[in-house]
């Protein structure tokens, strides 16, 4: 509360000098001093939980990754930087940089595309509400299913004998059958695009959500200029929807970096480490290696990683 | 006019083949893991593969609903996922009515806290709370699971709970506390009974992402009688190598209670989701 006081706003004199609509709002929501303290009366709770399950933690793996022997040994000792020279002169680490790297990369861009794809499809004036209703449905679908089931149902698929090898063998596309998940020159392919898959559904609704805002008087002042639909699209809907699309793809960036049950699931980082990830290596290293020290070193990396991307969603939720 | 009609029916025709296409790939796997889940196991992967089999059968339906070690795994899930629904609505509910009321010291910063926490990754706080949980004795229990899911489910919620109740007018409260109410009972005898749709978007959406909650379930319980469902599934991928059929029909009956809010409440929860996620 010291910092309440030292809020110039706070002051009596001030709220005297705010202009008058102001100040009648002040008065009205505090007419007693004791008022000060009900709003954290209100926010307590999830500033207790915060601190607990968030600022608490946070400080325990940084101090975690300047030690030795933390979690399963009782005595720590302070190590410096070893553990973060250790980590980032893993080759190890560095391929799951990298494949991390492709694999949002990837994803986010043929989210971006099915999402812009299936979105304006799904606005169009030709077809009746009901049939676009049911279309919506149907796409919404891979996004209600946990990772694990549509980790399950993509090996089911993927499996050399299963039904995508099938097909494709039958249509002539392969000549041979390909173990999709096991194979190291598919694996992290097959992996992006069933994250692909298990993506797009967000972007759709919420790019559909932006296209649904767009006022029709610019289209129609387009489609008197003479515009063709392409122009139209990208004279008109591109730009509207740019701030959208923007921030979309930065906090898919985001969530796509974080994702650790599908590969979990599907490939377990192998073969090879053709598809391990930032979150699959720091997990082995805590939770298979029990090198909880390396895995801190590893798991501040991804935080700090994750902030420069979360700093530039913000800045474009500014700038909105 | 004619062509201009005909034009017309080919865009129609073209648009629809589109959202076929799309349909394709966004339905038939699901279509398949349906179609297997009532398949015999020696009928998974036989060629060519067929839709609807002649034994079409309920049966690994029934081996996994009469196996108490499965039905576990359910009852954990509603346990922990309804438990966090209702304490984080009651937290968010506090919390949004403090930022949507009032003005306070620090009100941007703490709001800004609560947007940042949503982008931490939660393989970085997995390590703390593997040590934090076992130090405070909740590993392998339920409450610790409830409590690390709330991380993920409370920045949404109170973002989200905080723009229903900027929609609804400041005099509604005011006008309970003229006749010498409590801001307790503005909140809950006005503001909570109309605020029912904004709840339920948002008590789905937190429903949705306790229930599907892989990586503190793994790492924060140790034996299978306090398990979740996604645990669930993943452990009968290894036990039972490849029963596909039960590991299906574990899938849709593990999918289905996230399949049926959402349909019930589609269109509420469609608004609520993009306004949050767009403007949050």
């Amino acid at each position: 509360m010291e910092t309440a006081k030292l809020d110039p706003a706070a002051s009596p004199g001030a709220a005297k000098s705010a202009p008058e609509s102001s100040a009648v709002r002040r008065r009205r929501t505090r007419p007693f001093p004791g008022q000060r303290v009900v709003p954290f009366g209100y926010l307590s709770p999830t500033l207790i939980l915060i601190f607990v399950l968030m600022i608490i933690p946070i400080a325990m793996v940084v101090s975690y990754s300047f030690k030795d022997n933390v979690i399963v040994e009782q005595n720590p000792v302070f190590a410096g930087l070893a553990n973060y020279t250790t980590v980032l002169t893993d080759p190890n680490f560095l391929a799951a940089l990298k494949n991390t790297f492709i694999f949002i990369t990837v994803s986010t861009v043929a989210h971006l595309g099915l999402g812009l794809a299936f979105a304006t499809m799904l606005n169009t004036p030709l077809l009746g509400g009901v049939t676009k209703a049911i279309f919506r449905i149907v796409y919404i679908l891979p996004w209600l299913f946990t990772v694990a089931v549509i980790a399950v149902i993509w090996r089911l698929m993927l499996d050399p004998s299963g039904v995508v090898n099938y097909i494709l063998t039958t249509i002539g596309v392969m000549r041979e059958e390909v173990s999709w998940l096991s194979d190291p020159n598919t694996a992290l392919w097959a992996l992006t695009f069933i994250n692909i898959w298990a993506g797009f559904p967000f972007f759709m609704i919420s790019i559909l959500a932006g296209l649904q805002g767009i006022s029709p008087v610019l289209y129609e002042a387009a489609s008197v200029d003479g515009a063709t639909a392409y122009r139209r699209f990208r004279n008109v809907t591109i730009p509207q929807l740019k701030p959208v699309l923007l921030s979309m793809a930065v906090l898919d960036l985001i969530w796509t970096s974080q994702q650790f049950a599908l590969i979990w699931m599907t490939t377990g980082g192998g073969p090879l480490n053709v598809t391990e990830m930032l979150s699959t290596y720091t997990y082995k290293q805590a939770f298979s290696s029990y090198e909880f020290a390396t895995a801190s070193a590893a798991a501040v990396i991804v935080l700090l990683l994750t902030m420069i991307l979360a700093f530039f969603y913000v800045r474009l939720q500014k700038e909105r | 006019m004619l062509t201009r009609k005909r034009r017309r029916l080919g865009a129609k025709i073209a648009v629809l083949a589109g959202l076929c296409i799309g349909a394709a790939f966004a339905g038939l796997p699901v279509v398949w893991m349906l179609s297997t889940s009532f398949k015999t196991n020696g009928e998974v992967f036989q060629v060519p593969p067929r839709l609807i089999t002649e034994t079409f059968s309920f049966d690994a339906y029934a081996k996994i609903l009469g196996d108490s070690a499965q039905l576990r795994f359910f009852i954990n899930s509603y346990i922990v996922a309804l438990s966090v629904t209702v304490l984080t609505l009651f937290v968010a509910i506090l919390a949004a009515y403090g930022f949507s009321r009032y003005n306070f010291p620090m009100k941007r910063s703490i709001n800004a806290v609560i947007v940042t926490v949503q982008a931490v990754p939660p393989i970085t706080l997995v390590i703390p709370y593997f040590g934090l949980v076992v130090a405070l004795g909740l590993y392998n229990t339920y409450a610790g699971l409830i409590l690390t899911h709330m991380v993920f489910t409370l920045p949404y919620a109170i973002i989200m709970m905080t723009a229903y109740f900027n929609t609804l007018p400041r005099e509604l409260d005011e006008s309970v506390k003229v006749d010498g109410a409590s801001s307790w009972t503005a909140l809950w005898r006005i503001l909570v009974p109309i605020s029912v749709p904004g709840l339920v978007a948002v008590g789905v959406y937190t429903f949705m992402i306790s229930w599907n909650e892989y990586l503190f379930a793994l790492t924060l319980t140790r034996t299978d009688d306090m398990r979740t469902v996604p645990i669930g599934i993943q452990l009968l991928m290894g036990q039972h190598s490849y029963e596909w059929n039960q590991m299906m029909a574990m899938s849709i009956l593990g999918s289905i209670p996230v399949l049926v809010l959402f349909l019930l409440f589609q269109r509420r929860f469609i608004g609520g989701l993009t306004s949050g996620a767009v403007k949050a």
